[in-house]
């Protein structure tokens, strides 16, 4: 990123690492915005995270990290702020969230925010505590104050209606609330309020050895369990250092990949569930069960916990379990295909979902949207292919892109990579390196440093941000960017102008976590 | 629509009999087992992300995540079983001092009658709420038992409670619980729901299901296993002795 320098030459010169795909740029708080507005649009770089951390005990002052995405390049830019800083959110509208959550979660104050409200804590929450600062014990539980629920904007007028939803919802579904502004069957807005499972995690973490930090990153959500697992193991490995072996490499693709499939397979299975198609939530939720119970046999857990070490994996597999794993998925292909070919010869179910729930290609890039959404909304990312890391980097990849961004097109990309992931397996099976599958030691990690780890999650990028304390064993500030953090704030502009009753499939095509975005 | 009635015709029945709770597969990991030598203990204690391994050596089943870090630190401390079967109906049976305990009788013989429950997640990582999921799949079809999932609190015998309690759920955790129609069971599901688990207490999470509502059964795992909570549904029943069969 040579020609930032030249844009902007007040600009020191940046330093790299810890991976040999990152810079990090120190940027005072006055040319934060035009830098970040400069990558964001002539640079054509994505704002991928945002994260605020408090360095008072260090150094006496918060900083602030805006981390770009420019093709295979990360661009950090490094901060230092006081009580306030300049909000980019006007030039780079994927900031948006970050910085709501930075001003409730570290009191400081995003100027010129075109909507700032409070984000992750709801109302009652005394304002003038910020969990994420050093100086706020993380047991300390305040009495909710006085104030009112949080407000929702509505739509004013005659034969309007708001119609009410959640957080416990009818099915056995994650906590939101949803509130519709309706005209007839018509949604005309709709706003979402999250982060009701917000349990503290990323303080939790604050403070935890970095081994006991991946039991917790292992928990951050159920059905993405191993992609951040792996996402936070990365980011311990590149501050450490570390030279994961190439048979455990192999191995977490691979293991990522039958994640990947389960998820897909399960998604399309809960699709059907929101169109009342009973074939395909049937088939598809006993097909999905043949895979937990294959994660199971071979690598000891339906969610795949307990795979993911620092330095590898915790288990290796062995010929028989290749076998089984190999010898499932064929079976598994053949049913999968039967079964789609049911789910795409039903013409109702096909008219409920095609032209349904549309979102955008202008507004998934300008909100940063990852993964299946962002694909079936014209925008080719897939951290797999962009920025290689377990052993993905020696695979040749299909990134399936369809533009409709229709509930149809986030379907047909989840079919097309699940029937992926299974090639993908059997070729990094075939090529299996031998060896061992984990460090027997981790070299230690330097005080005070900063790493990134991602994974491209079932649902998209996770991007795992990782601070050592002063002596680099444990956690000074993690935050957790799940791919349902950018995609859940696109989730309301798909909504509008369809029925009320086909919100439940819009929602199911998306298909994001709760517990991933609240932590 | 032909492909559809084609795969239907040609699918044979899934669901499993399911008369007993089978044994897990070898390899997975169920509860630890403190060993009577006790060789590196503290090695295991240190390995423990969550506290269920105490100073003292104890184990508290109610804390552990079945992560396996203490068994893969100190094996000479710590076992690790596929044991899942955990509901327990007093708290402090999960102290490893006590046996959980376990069911026994042909399922279908103690869900004789139908049992409505309404699913209240209080705060979960999702693992447990899928689980729950799971059980209507066509493998596990628990609706055959005469149990099934209902919308609305009004409708529900008894809570299954997932996740701690966080700030942001506790309200909507009491007015369910208050909706719900007398007599009512509340079952607290996996390791956050018995006690807060790896997260604990913090600022925005109260701990286990307990410090907000009455529970009738705990079963820890992370997630507890369908089977595992089909036998804390049994259990919190109470129609069902309390001596072992459970095929392990």
């Amino acid at each position: 990123m040579q020609s930032l320098l030249e844009q902007f030459p007040g600009l020191a010169a940046p330093v790299s690492g810890p991976a040999p795909n990152e810079t990090t740029y120190a940027v005072p708080a006055d040319l934060l915005r035009p830098v970040a507005a400069w990558l964001a649009g002539e640079a054509g770089a994505a704002l991928v995270l945002m994260v605020g951390v408090d360095e008072r005990p260090i150094d006496g002052r918060f900083r602030i990290y805006c981390i770009f995405r420019a093709v295979d390049q990360l661009v950090i830019l490094r901060t230092p702020v006081d009580g306030e800083f300049p909000s980019i959110t006007p030039e780079v509208p994927a900031a948006h969230w970050y910085e709501r959550e930075i001003q409730d979660m570290l009191g400081l104050h995003p100027v010129g925010h075109p909507q700032l409200r409070p984000l992750v804590l709801h109302g009652g929450w005394p304002r003038h505590l910020h969990p994420l600062r050093k100086d706020f014990d993380m047991a300390d539980y305040p009495e909710p104050t006085g104030e009112p629920p949080l407000a929702f904007q509505g739509v004013e007028g005659g034969g309007v209606a708001e119609v009410p939803v959640g957080p416990i919802h009818a099915g056995i579904i994650e906590p939101g609330h949803f509130r519709f502004s309706t005209m007839g069957e018509n949604v005309l807005r709709l706003e979402a309020q999250l982060f009701y499972t917000h349990r503290g995690l990323e303080k939790r973490a604050e403070g935890m050895g970095l081994e006991h930090g991946l039991y917790l990153a292992e928990r951050i959500c159920g059905a993405c369990a191993l992609s951040h697992a792996v996402a936070y193991a990365q980011a311990v490995e590149r501050l450490t250092g570390a030279e994961v072996p190439e048979r455990a490499l192999y191995l977490r693709s691979i293991a990522l990949e039958m994640e990947r499939l389960y998820n897909h397979v399960g998604d399309v299975a809960n699709l059907c569930a929101g169109a009342a198609f009973a074939f395909g939530n049937t088939q598809g939720m006993k097909l999905k069960e043949q895979l937990l119970r294959l994660n199971d046999r071979i690598w000891g857990h339906r969610f795949l916990r307990g795979v993911a070490a620092l330095g590898g994996l915790r288990r290796d597999l062995d010929a028989a379990a290749l076998a089984d794993l190999l010898g499932t998925l064929g079976k598994v292909e053949h049913e999968w295909q039967e079964i789609i070919g049911g789910i795409l010869s039903n013409g109702v179910f096909m008219d409920r979902v095609r032209k349904t729930g549309v979102l955008t290609g202008d507004v998934a890039r300008a909100l940063g949207v990852v993964g299946v959404a962002a694909r079936a909304s014209g925008v080719a990312v897939d951290l797999r292919r962009d920025l290689p890391y377990a052993a993905y980097g020696g695979l040749t990849l299909q990134v399936p892109v369809y533009e409709a961004g229709d509930v149809a097109s986030r379907m047909q990309v989840r079919l097309v990579e699940s029937f992926e992931s299974i090639e993908l397996i059997r070729q990094l099976a075939d090529e299996l390196p031998s060896g061992p599958v984990r460090l027997p030691e981790l070299p230690p990690a330097p005080a005070y440093a900063r790493s990134i780890g991602y994974v491209e999650s079932p649902r998209g990028a996770d991007m795992h941000f990782l601070m050592t304390g002063a002596t680099g064993g444990e956690i000074y500030r993690y935050m957790v960017r799940s791919a349902s953090y950018p995609n859940w704030a696109a989730v309301p502009y798909a909504v509008p102008g369809n029925l009320v009753a086909d919100f439940p499939l819009i929602n199911k095509s998306f298909e994001l976590c709760y517990s991933c975005l609240d932590r | 629509m032909w492909k559809i009635f084609d795969k239907i015709r040609r699918t044979p029945l899934a669901t499993e009999p399911l008369a007993v709770l089978p044994p897990a597969p070898a390899g997975t990991r169920g509860a630890p087992v403190l060993l009577p030598g006790g060789d590196g203990l503290p090695a295991a204690v240190r390995a423990c992300p969550s506290g269920a391994l105490g100073a003292g050596g104890g184990l508290d089943l109610g804390r552990c995540v079945m992560c396996g870090a203490c068994a893969e630190a100190a094996p000479g401390a710590v076992a690790q079983s596929g044991r899942y079967a955990l509901a327990v109906r007093d708290r402090a049976a999960l102290l490893a001092a006590a046996g959980p305990e376990a069911v026994s009788g042909e399922i279908h013989a103690v869900l004789g009658r139908s049992l409505h429950i309404r699913h209240l997640d209080a705060g979960s990582c999702n693992a447990c709420d899928w689980e729950l999921t799971h059980l209507l799949n066509p493998v596990y079809d628990l609706q055959r038992f005469g149990v099934d999932f209902v919308a609305s609190p009004r409708h529900a015998d008894m809570l299954l409670v997932t996740g701690g309690v966080t700030r942001h759920l506790a309200e909507a955790l009491h007015r369910t619980f208050d909706a719900a129609g007398e007599p009512k069971l509340v079952v607290a599901v996996g390791t956050c729901a018995v006690s807060g688990g790896l997260i604990g207490r913090t600022y925005a999470q109260r701990g286990g299901a307990d410090t907000a509502l009455p529970v009738d059964v705990y079963v820890p795992g992370c997630p507890p296993r369908p089977e595992a909570i089909l036998q804390a549904i049994l259990l919190a029943v109470g129609r069902a002795p309390h001596t072992a069969e459970v095929a392990m």
